[in-house]
Parts: structure tokens; sequence; C-alpha cells
């Protein structure tokens, strides 16, 4: 018996909210990597403001930064295969004004070029947008040299620095739209697999802002990226076991909402975080850092686990690797049995 | 504010100025890098001096020549001659890397007035200044660009990432100036990783290449101006220098590479540097 009637969803598709309880979800939906949202909206940032420049790696027909190339020649600059190039350039070209956006993927974002992104970019403060493809385990197929389950991490370690991880094509849309009005980097984490479309066009979308995306009252899910649909079939199904469970689409993990994760914490007493990220470091530990330094409840981290994951199709390895709806669901009772 | 452009006489006189800055603010500050200040000196004090325009009044004007210091390790002589051409006072010379300072162990662009481009970790200013030519090019703005490399420094394999980029992108303004002084922290450069021929690298990757005695200051005013006007490529001046130039004690020991004078070795290199210059 499903009690949905009784909980409120905001800002998610109502053909989503039906679907959730379906096995089904993932064929029905509306699907898109998130990182075609990403490439159809620079090509309006291009538009719009002159000052907006892409930089690419040699990987833009995968990103789809190859639009804004055919569409803005005199603004597009495809370093090659030179990543580190690509990312003090960015610095350079910040310095004069412009508003680069740096594309690649993930782990090559962050860790290949992140001497760069860390002295050039970040400690000068620079207005350089990084665009992160192939973020999380996400790239399945590729497998574990093109996933990047430790960026948001690393990232998350850097000063100055501000990511978001969008759940879908629409709120990354919005994202893109923040970001460029945004005067400082930012890291835009995005999707190679495609993800349920899940949001509608009035999302409020603000950087640093989560939302409430479920409500209530018994325990929180707290989400980011891919993981949020999880986190919303999760909580569907814990509906059916009289469980009134909260979710948060905490798109933002850097400033991480403080107020909207205490509140939760307050009104629900139990949390657990969902990202598709190793479990240190990134969203999981965010959240730990906030509740354990003001109000401490039990809570438990859905996340890759100290390990890598292999290749494989997308819902497999979120299954095989504890990152599904089904692990979600297991972590919410574990942590509810422990309220106080 | 147009200041004249100093003769190669008065260029010479102000490079031992700065030289002499920079045994004083490295013995005050009792750590830094005086070798590859000094090997550096005779080319940052052309390019302040004489070859680059700029505002010290205005130092973020959008159409001023950019500087980066890719070595940032040597940056008292960049301090030096922002001091010197009146960014910022002088007195601030003597906090060098003191807690407060506006002159950090390694450029920061935010902290000091006139410093384009943080530096520090090597391999980097090359990018960084192709990138300000990119978007030069781009707003049709007819500044140039210069970047002063180490040879050491030219092991990092992102050098050569900004060497291709350079050519493929035609950037004639934009040129680097490689200071040639064989010497890097641990060794002779020559010794630990050789980089020659690099003057067939440079050229095999497309660059304007132009070889000069580095301390000759009429040879470095006629190779920068040459490479201002130079079409269809970027340009590297390989600068052939010797590190600790000017200090006897200092010149080619690979241990001044990053060593701080006593008071009684930085008395004595002032009075070798000044004179040598009253000379």
């Amino acid at each position: 018996m499903s009690n949905n009637h009784t909980s409120s969803y905001h800002y998610i598709r109502p053909e989503i909210i039906t679907m959730l309880n379906s096995d089904d979800l993932f064929n029905r939906a509306e699907m898109a990597p998130t990182r075609a949202s990403f490439a159809q909206t620079l090509l309006e940032m291009g538009e719009r403001n002159p000052d907006v420049v892409v930089l690419d790696a040699d990987v833009s027909k995968s990103i789809g930064t190859n639009q804004f190339a055919a569409k803005f020649p005199e603004r597009s600059f495809n370093f090659g295969i030179a990543e580190q190039n690509m990312m003090a350039a960015a610095a350079g070209m910040a310095t004069t004004g412009l508003i680069p956006f740096a594309c690649t993927y993930a782990v090559f974002a962050s860790m290949r070029a992140l001497d760069m992104v860390r002295n050039s970019i970040h400690y000068p403060c620079l207005n350089v947008k990084i665009a992160a493809s192939h973020s999380g385990i996400t790239p399945g197929p590729d497998g574990v040299t093109h996933q990047g389950q430790e960026d948001l991490s690393i990232m998350r370690a850097i000063a100055n620095s501000t990511i978001i991880a969008p759940a879908d094509s629409t709120t990354t849309k919005l994202a893109v739209w923040a970001t460029v009005e945004y005067d400082g980097p930012v890291y835009l984490s995005l999707t190679r697999d495609p993800v349920p479309t899940i949001f509608t066009d009035d999302y409020p979308f603000e950087i640093g802002k989560a939302i409430t995306v479920r409500d209530g009252n018994d325990v929180t899910i707290v989400a980011n990226r891919d993981l949020v649909v999880q986190a919303l079939i999760a909580a569907d199904q814990l509906s059916n076991k009289g469980l009134d469970v909260r979710v948060i689409d905490c798109h933002t993990l850097k400033p991480i909402d403080e107020e909207i994760i205490l509140n939760a914490a307050q009104e629900t007493g139990a949390i657990v975080t969902a990202e598709n990220n190793v479990y240190f470091g990134g969203l999981g530990s965010a959240v730990a850092e906030v509740l354990v330094e003001n109000h401490p409840i039990p809570m438990k981290r859905i996340g890759v686990r100290d390990t890598y994951a292999e290749s494989g199709p997308y819902l497999d390895l979120l299954k095989k690797y504890g990152l599904s709806s089904e692990h979600i669901v297991k972590a919410v009772e574990e942590v509810v049995e422990r309220k106080l | 504010m147009v200041q004249t452009p100093m003769s190669i006489e008065e260029l010479e006189k102000m490079a031992a100025v700065i030289r002499c800055d920079i045994i004083s603010m490295i013995c005050t500050a009792g750590a830094g890098h005086p070798g590859g200040a000094l090997s550096a000196a005779d080319i940052v004090t052309a390019l302040y001096f004489r070859v680059m325009r700029i505002n010290p009044q205005n130092p973020t004007w959008s159409d001023r020549d950019r500087f980066i210091l890719s070595k940032g390790h040597a940056c008292p002589v960049w301090y030096a001659a922002l001091a010197e051409k009146g960014y910022f006072d002088k007195s601030h010379l003597k906090t060098l890397r003191r807690i407060n300072s506006l002159l950090q162990g390694h450029p920061d662009m935010n902290k000091t007035p006139g410093i384009d481009m943080t530096a520090g970790s090597l391999g980097h200013g090359l990018s960084a200044g192709l990138g300000m030519a990119l978007s030069g090019k781009l707003r049709k703005k007819d500044y140039h660009v210069y970047v002063i490399i180490g040879d050491g420094e030219s092991q990092e394999g992102s050098i050569w990432e900004a060497a291709m980029a350079g050519a493929k992108w035609k950037l004639d303004n934009l040129t680097a100036v490689l200071d040639r002084n064989h010497l890097q922290n641990d060794d002779c450069v020559d010794d630990l990783m050789p980089i020659e021929p690099i003057a067939d690298k440079w050229c095999a990757f497309g660059w304007n290449v132009v070889e000069i005695d580095g301390h000759n200051m009429e040879a470095i005013v006629e190779a920068l101006e040459a490479a201002k006007l130079h079409k269809g490529s970027p340009t590297i001046i390989i600068a052939h220098t010797i590190k600790g130039k000017g200090v006897s004690f200092m010149e080619n020991v690979c241990e001044w590479h990053g060593k701080a004078p006593c008071q009684e070795e930085a008395d004595n290199a002032i009075d070798e540097i000044r004179r040598f210059s009253s000379e």
C-alpha cells in the first residue's frame, strides 16, 4: 500500500512521481546525460554573453561542446590532449575578464591538471568554470580510469572552490546560468550516462541552497547528482513500510547548506547521505561535519567504498557498488533503528 | 602617464640597483632564491624600464603589456623592479616572506600590485601567458605578453604543451624568455636532465627562436623589440645567462639557488655590484 498521497513533492515532474514505484523508471522516463544539457545551455550563454569562451581537451564531441565550437569558432579553443595547459591558459584568460569554461572529464580535471586547478585557478580565485563530465562511476562501460569517483572529495579540499553536482538536465541548465553569474571558480560535475529528467522548470536554483524535494518527518536522505533519483525511489519504497522520508537535493556540495541540514536533523532525527563518489571527503563527510559540530544524530553514508569499480552498465554498477535505491532503503532502516 | 624609456646605460645602472635590492631583501628575509633572480635581472630591467607598455599608477590597466615570471621562486627580481618602478613603496622590500607582507615567498597576484599572474608551481606561467595572448587576439587588443621561464623548468611537460599551443594559434603577441643559466636546485641542468638541443626543440615546435647574451643590455632590448614586431608565431628568446650574475662568489654555484646570504656576504655582494656598476 502506498501512502504517497500523504507526502508532498516539490519541483518533481508529476509523471516522475507516478513512476517512482515502477521497476522501469529508467526505461520510461525522459532520459539525458547532464553533459548534454550543459552543452546545450552553453550555446545559449554564448549568444547572451560575449565573454563566455569554451576550452576543450579533445573530448568536445563527447561532452557536446563541439556545438559551441561550430557556432562560435572564434570563442572556442581546443587544446588537444593537454589538460594542464588548458587549465592554466583558462586562468590567464580569466585575468583579462573572459569567462572560460574548461571542459574535460572529471578524472583529468581533478587529478591530471590538479596542480594548475589549485595554484593557477583557485589560489588566485580566478573566474574559471571547470566542467567535469564523467563524474562518479557514471561512465559505466569505460571502466575505472575514466570514472571520476573521487573528484568531489578532492575539489572540496581546495580553498576558494565552489562545487555543483546537479541531479538532472533541468538543474544542470539552471546551474550553468548561475555559474556564469557567479564571480569565481566553479567546478560543475556532470554525468556521462543518461539520468531521468526529474525536475520541473520552476526549480528555484541558487548556488549553496539545497532544496527539499520530498517532505517527510521520520528520516532524511541528503543526495546529490545522479543519486537524487535513487533517493526518491528509496523514499517511495520506504513509504510503503510506513516511513515518512524527507529527500534533499544537495546540488551544491560546497558551500554546503548547513541550515537545511540542521533543520532536517532537528525535525527528522536521522540522516542518510547518498552520493556516487567515494564515501569519504564528499557529501557524506560534508554533512557529517555539519552534524558533528552542531547536532549529532544517527547517520549513514551511501557512496563508493574504499575500492575501484569496473566496466559495466550504469545501473548494474550502482547495484554492485552499493549505490542503488535498495542500498539506500537498507541504510535508512538501519539509521532509523538507531534513532534516539 | 608616459615615462621616457631609459637608455642602455641607464638600464645597466638600474639593473645594478635591482641586483642590490635582491641581495638585501633576501638577506633580510633570511631565505629566498638569489641565483635565479640575479640571472634574470637584466631581462626584467629591460622589460620594465624600456620595453613594456605599463602604468605603475594603474597596475590593472586592461591595455597594458603583461609579464609573468613563470620561474616564480626568482620573484625578488620582480619585486625589486616593481618597487623601483613605483608600483609600491620600496620599504615593502624589507618585508619579503614576513607575515602580513605584500611580498609572498612566491608571487601572488592578489597581494602585490603589478603582479599579473600568481606563480610558483613550475610549468604554469607559459600556459597562463598563452591564455592572456589568446584573449588579446580574440578582443583585438594590441598588448604583448612576456613570460620568463627557467631552463630547469623546461623539464616540465606542460611547458611543451604550451609550446605546441602557442604555435598552433600563431601567438605573435606572446614572447617567452628562457633564462638559460644552466643550474637548478639539485645540480647542473645538463647533467640532471639535459634539455639540449633547446633551440632546435623550440624551432621544431614552430617558434621564432632568438639566442642572445642575457647580460648584454643592448642585445636584450634589441631582441625584445624585434620579438614585438615578429609576425605569425610566438618568439622565444634564449638568453644565455649566469646564475648569480654580478656576485662573483654566487656565480655558477649551485648552492646559491635557494640560499640567503648572511649580512657580511650581502655587504660584500652589494659592494661588488656597485663597484662594477660605477666602472
